[in-house]
């Protein structure tokens, strides 16, 4: 698992970082699928229209080599050497147009006849003229047909390509980012909530180190006012002693004063 | 990207070719006397040949939009057609007279066949 997820430091704000990036992810997929499917609904069209393309250009050809050979028939020779020799500029010219599918851009060939030019005025002038004519127009048709045809082949390879980089990318976010996105969430989710659980032991640590504390200093509190106390009380002893004594020297003062006095008025009789 | 070529080239038999040119799609450059059509002669005409026009239409020359080549053409130089990818120009096997066609040999069909799984 740890092979399958990214290298991050798991923070909260990396996690809100991947959770776009796994969003992201999921559209980015969504919509690619739906292009893929796009083009490959095109792409299956397109086959099928090759297909029978491909039979309708075989009866073409047929037809065509069919009036050449009228044409060798009616000439009486073979017309092939006259007919290379006289080419000078191309009649039949092709344009590309092209198309747009889900952002696939298709060249569509189309083909135009230059009116002005014709290479063989004089092919056929002896004889056959007609069915050289006819030749013409035959071959004409069946190379319209061949570029029908080779435009869809084209759309057709170009299409493919793009269907399979299209599918290679729904298939790297499906099986290998989201599930790693994913992974790397849950790691993020998981250590996060491992240092929960180890702030929250630290927490109640610290409490009960505090608890301890206060208890320890309680308890020294309580000692050492119970020994004031105790203090007090022996204090309260002793100067009540004192008290006790001094009232018995103050008499005894006052006896000797009494005495004093006894004895001056002794001294003044 | 396509603007340029305009052309339509052909390899093929002398049958195919005179038709091909009898519909107006050849052209000779004046200056340099280059053409667009190649014939294919019986015993006459080499592999080696082959693969050079080959190649000259299909990569040399920038103005070929379309290389029509007859099948049993394509045949001898199978592995250098069919190992051909690119989208410009479009190759296009076409039948001859003394040829039918066979849509088994088709590069195109066969990839064709290939995808959907026959």
């Amino acid at each position: 698992m740890s092979a399958t997820r990214e290298q991050v430091f798991p923070t909260r704000m990396t996690l809100g970082l991947m959770k776009t990036k796994l969003k992201g992810a999921e559209v980015g997929h969504t919509l690619l699928k739906r292009k893929s499917e796009a083009l490959t609904k095109r792409f299956r069209d397109i086959t099928k229209r090759i297909d029978d393309a491909k039979q309708k250009m075989g009866r073409v050809m047929q037809t065509a080599a069919f009036s050449l050979a009228e044409v060798t028939y009616a000439t009486g020779d073979n017309i092939s050497y006259q007919v290379q020799e006289s080419v000078s500029t191309a009649r039949f010219k092709i344009r590309a147009r092209q198309e747009n599918v889900s952002g696939v851009i298709l060249p569509q060939f189309e083909s135009y006849i230059d009116p002005e030019i014709n290479d063989f005025k004089l092919t056929g002038l002896g004889r056959g003229g007609q069915q050289v004519q006819r030749a013409k127009e035959i071959y004409s048709k069946a190379v319209e047909t061949l570029v029908e045809l080779a435009s869809l082949q084209t759309a057709f390879i170009i299409l493919d390509e793009v269907i399979k980089v299209t599918n290679r990318r729904v298939n790297a976010i499906e099986h290998v980012i989201i599930p790693r996105t994913k992974n790397t969430i849950a790691y993020i989710n998981s250590e996060l909530d491992e240092l929960d659980r180890e702030e929250f032991y630290r927490l109640k640590k610290v409490q009960e180190k505090k608890q301890l504390e206060v208890a320890r200093l309680d308890a020294e509190m309580d000692a050492a006012r119970k020994r004031e106390a105790e203090e007090k009380a022996k204090k309260g002893e002793e100067t009540s002693i004192e008290t006790q004594l001094e009232a018995t020297s103050l008499n005894d003062e006052k006896d000797s004063n009494n005495l004093v006095a006894e004895t001056e008025d002794d001294v003044i009789f | 990207m396509s603007d340029k070529r305009t052309l339509i080239a052909v390899m093929g038999d002398e049958d195919t070719t005179t038709g091909l040119l009898l519909a107006g799609i050849g052209q000779i450059d004046p200056k340099t006397n280059d053409k667009n059509f190649f014939v294919y002669k019986e015993n006459k005409t080499t592999k080696e040949q082959l693969e050079m026009e080959f190649n000259q239409f299909t990569q040399e020359r920038k103005d070929v939009a379309i290389l029509l080549i007859n099948q049993f053409v394509a045949d001898m130089i199978r592995s250098t057609v069919d190992s051909y990818v690119e989208p410009f120009p479009a190759i296009l096997e076409i039948p001859s007279k003394d040829h039918p066609y066979d849509p088994e040999k088709d590069s195109v069909l066969k990839r064709v066949r290939k995808l959907f799984g026959e």
